[in-house]
């Protein structure tokens, strides 16, 4: 393994040539060994990334329109649960008279809904403590003490905006991307334009 | 390698003179784990469960590669046909409650290994890379059993899955991603499902590399023992075979009668219920608990409920795997010369009313509801825990005046060792 020194090449020596053919060829073969085995790197870390049947079923369209106030469906969003729920003016009314300040994770109703649908609230059903799915968007589930959501997993208590106000989990309930098709009907997974 | 006293191997049978030459296998035994390796005299009880965690992961391995062939890795079956073990396999049953027990049973021998460790000092020198590679050892194991339970897709599986893949989101930034790619989608499924078990089957065969590490380097300063006194001349020694092959059959006997009563008579009494209902990705069971052995650490986990500099759950994950890999650093915390516990009156208080306390504490409030009192028992239990390792054992090693320790173990054992000093086998000092 180790690099022969001077004694195949002794004029190359004395003659105090800087590179010898041999270093450089050695220097070359290695690089381009170990650039290639990184390289294969790529599709052995790449492969556990999502595959495209996965991602395919990244977006979710949903019919909202059957929505009675007061009333939240659960739908699947990435293989996760998530939450449309059509708010009453009484529970907009409790999520804005909430001081924003006081809050764990300061956001506004209007910041968490669409202009235009302030009524919709749109929001995974996934618990951010540790990804427990709350209650509250079936009939008859328990809505915690704040109206809104409430995990049995460890006891975090969301608003009516989905908004954390008890318990252990450090953020609001997350508020995924999507974007009105019509005023029926959205896209879950897709920005806006 | 052994001491200058230690039996030669000298194969008599043509046969076994031939393989000699040829492949020394049986002298590699016979110096391991035979009569070629001498072993203190005075090894006690707790020295038996090195040998019986390595049994429990031949008996892991052999029952795993059985259930592997009737086991399907896939969503949609996988509930299915572990039910087809249970079931329709013949004798799939006994394998598979062999195997579920099995991993608890190996905890136990594991944790009992690691208390050794703990309270004679077998971690330190010359003895430091045992332990490392002990724990490295002792992580591969968490990781394949966390990913074994989640094989059977049961409700508490995928929950398990989830939490435990959602601890990497914690991490700022690149923990999202990180999950995703853990994962290979947005929550658990097939692809997470596949190479959990695609893991789950090689990772027991890295440990068994491992093992043979963590034995070599043992053997190269040879066992520890209850003294902590290292071997000074032949008469400490006694050949492993027959006398520890003799002594650990017996303890493996008692330990198989154990194991047995659990996998016959309670083979449900370590799992969860929530378990046998197939994996739903849209309703959480009322109490997501981990298996007993991560209770412990799913107790530091939760002890953080308040962001301090860093989010409350961030500092929980960070916590919980520096639990761990403070024991890394184990060695050069506890300075003391004096290896065994009972000749360090101080050492001996902490460990007896701190540290097992604590870690009893930490173990009961991981398998209970996030309530308090639990929340706030787990909070003193983990700063203690890591006030143990970070404060105390520093402290202790250096104030401490440790109880005069025995000549030799010899003298230990006999009362008196007129040998020692004059023996003609004295290891030459190093």
């Amino acid at each position: 393994m180790a690099i022969t020194t001077g004694t195949a090449e002794p004029e190359a020596l004395a003659a105090g040539e800087g590179v010898r053919r041999r270093d450089f060829i050695n220097i070359a073969a290695v690089t381009a060994a170990g650039v290639g085995g990184v390289a294969t790197l790529v599709p052995l870390i790449s492969q556990m990334a999502p595959s495209k049947d996965v991602l395919a079923e990244s977006t979710t369209e949903l019919d909202i329109s059957a929505i009675e106030p007061g009333q939240a469906i659960k739908a699947v969003f990435r293989k996760q649960p998530v939450f449309v729920r059509n708010l009453t003016p009484q529970e907009i009314q409790a999520a804005d008279a909430v001081p924003v300040d006081s809050l764990r994770d300061p956001q506004t109703l209007a910041e968490r809904t669409k202009e235009g649908h302030g009524n919709i609230l749109i929001t995974m059903g996934v618990c951010t403590h540790l990804g427990c799915v709350p209650l509250g968007a079936g009939e008859g589930e328990n809505r915690g003490p704040f109206g809104g959501y409430f995990c049995p997993c460890h006891g975090s208590a969301y608003d009516t905006a989905g908004r954390i106000r008890k318990g252990p989990a450090p953020k609001n309930l997350e508020v995924p991307d999507y974007t009105f098709v019509s005023d029926a009907k959205i896209v879950i997974g897709q920005e806006s334009a | 390698m052994s001491f200058p006293w230690a039996k030669h191997y000298e194969p008599k049978a043509p046969l076994m003179r031939y393989l000699d030459e040829k492949l020394p296998l049986p002298r590699l035994v016979y110096n391991a784990i035979g009569a070629g390796y001498p072993v203190p005299r005075n090894l006690n009880y707790f020295w038996n469960f090195g040998v019986l965690a390595g049994f429990m992961l031949v008996v892991q391995i052999v029952t795993g590669v059985i259930l592997a062939m009737h086991y399907a890795a896939n969503a949609g079956v996988a509930f299915s046909s572990v039910e087809h073990i249970m079931r329709d396999v013949n004798w799939g049953w006994a394998l598979r409650y062999a195997h579920a027990n099995g991993a608890s049973m190996f905890f136990v021998v594991i944790y009992l290994h690691i208390f050794r460790g703990f309270f004679y000092g077998s971690y330190k020198a010359p003895r430091e890379m045992v332990w490392l590679l002990g724990v490295v050892i002792f992580l591969l194991m968490m990781a394949t059993g966390f990913m074994g339970y989640v094989l059977p897709w049961g409700q508490m599986s995928f929950w398990g899955a989830k939490v435990i893949t959602g601890l990497f989101g914690a991490i700022p930034v690149v923990g999202e991603p990180i999950q995703i790619w853990l994962l290979g989608g947005f929550a658990p499924d097939n692809a997470a499902l596949n190479r959990f078990f695609s893991l789950h089957y090689l990772l027991p065969f890295v440990i068994v590399g491992v093992v043979i590490l963590h034995i070599w380097a043992l053997h190269l300063p040879g066992s520890s023992n209850p003294t902590g006194v290292e071997v000074k001349s032949e008469s400490d020694t006694v050949p492993f075979h027959p006398y520890f092959t003799a002594k650990d059959g017996f303890g493996l006997g008692v330990f198989l009668i154990l194991y047995c009563a659990l996998v016959f008579f309670g083979p449900n009494m370590l799992g969860h219920p929530d378990n046998y209902i197939p994996a739903n990705p849209m309703s959480t069971p009322a109490h997501i608990v981990p298996e007993w052995y991560f209770w412990p650490f799913y107790a530091i986990l939760r002890a953080f409920t308040a962001d301090f500099i860093l989010p409350a759950k961030l500092l929980g994950v960070l916590a919980m795997f520096s639990a761990i890999l403070v024991w890394f650093f184990l060695p050069w915390l506890d300075k003391s010369p004096v290896r065994s516990g009972h000749y360090r009156p101080l050492f001996r208080k902490f460990f007896w009313f701190g540290l097992i306390p604590a870690m009893l504490v930490l173990f009961y409030c991981g398998g209970a509801p996030a309530e308090e009192p639990y929340v706030m028992l787990s909070q003193i239990a983990t700063a203690y825990y890591f006030l143990h390792f970070l404060v105390v054992l520093p402290i202790v090693s250096m104030i401490e005046r440790p109880e005069p320790l025995p000549f030799s173990i010899t003298e230990a054992v006999l009362g008196d060792d007129n040998k020692a000093v004059l023996g003609e086998n004295t290891t030459p000092a190093t």
